[in-house]
């Protein structure tokens, strides 16, 4: 039999490595996943903060072209994809701490990194909810 | 056992990766740098964000202009490494993944010089 890799008579029938879908679902494979969406969406949110600066740096009647995107039904819309972002930025910081005590030899055991992934999932929304509290404190 | 290097391949001395271990080091570093800079960034936005006064005297201040500044290059440079690896593993066809990586090295180089503007614009 054949195995030189020109061979293309043997394509399509081989078998390929798990996808997805075939794969059940658990923790630590959830928390990877999650934590590249969440860096894209990181991404996108520092795009959203520098525009943000730029139009402040513009002075006060800059920042009255976009006064709309915090006002109003708008307004909550805004705050909810801020929100959201915050998320965001809260999953990649707790599972980022995660990967740096990885990089770092440590947690590998599976049920310690199950459990430890499981807990970041869960305390996600904590520094998230602990942000928002302190900016609607302040808010007028 | 025959040796097919090439003279120029050793001395670069990279290999089939490519590139050494530059982009895991500035990843983590910079990811140790934004665990400790984003909360405090975050707090400090949160508690002026009640009015444009108190947003525009958080950005002018020295410690506020510094934090932000700090804060953005960390991230900018993360998700610039960060992206890097996305493109690299999702897309394929040569041509496209060099467009997507000088897209994403430009877009974080114009974002950073535009945070660095601005910021320094406020608080001038």
């Amino acid at each position: 039999m054949s195995t030189r890799a020109s061979d293309t008579s043997l394509e399509g029938q081989r078998p390929l490595s798990p996808h997805l879908q075939i794969w059940r679902w658990h923790a630590t494979m959830a928390t990877s996943i999650f934590h590249r969406a969440s860096g894209v969406g990181n991404y996108i949110g520092a795009i959203a903060l520098t525009l943000f600066l730029i139009v402040l740096s513009g002075g006060p009647e800059s920042y009255a072209s976009i006064a709309f995107l915090f006002e109003g039904a708008l307004g909550w819309v805004t705050r909810i994809v801020m929100f959201l972002l915050t998320l965001s930025y809260s999953y990649h910081w707790l599972n980022g701490l995660r990967h740096l005590v990885w990089d770092a030899g440590a947690g590998f055991d599976p049920k310690v990194a199950n459990r430890v992934s499981w807990l970041v999932m869960i305390a996600t929304p904590i520094p998230a909810i602990v942000i928002w509290v302190l900016a609607l404190g302040v808010a007028q | 056992m025959t040796d097919y290097r090439t003279p120029i391949s050793k001395v670069r001395g990279l290999g089939a990766a490519k590139s050494g271990v530059g982009h895991f080091i500035g990843q983590r570093l910079s990811a140790i740098a934004l665990f400790l800079l984003l909360p405090v960034f975050l707090v400090a936005v949160a508690l002026n964000s009640g009015s444009l006064d108190a947003i525009y005297a958080l950005f002018s201040s020295p410690l506020g202009a510094i934090l932000t500044l700090a804060t953005l290059t960390a991230a900018i440079y993360h998700m610039r490494l960060g992206l890097q690896v996305v493109i690299e593993d999702y897309i394929h066809k040569p041509a496209s993944k060099l467009t997507l990586l000088a897209l994403n090295t430009l877009l974080c180089a114009a974002l950073w010089i535009a945070a660095l503007y601005s910021i320094l614009r406020i608080a001038a």
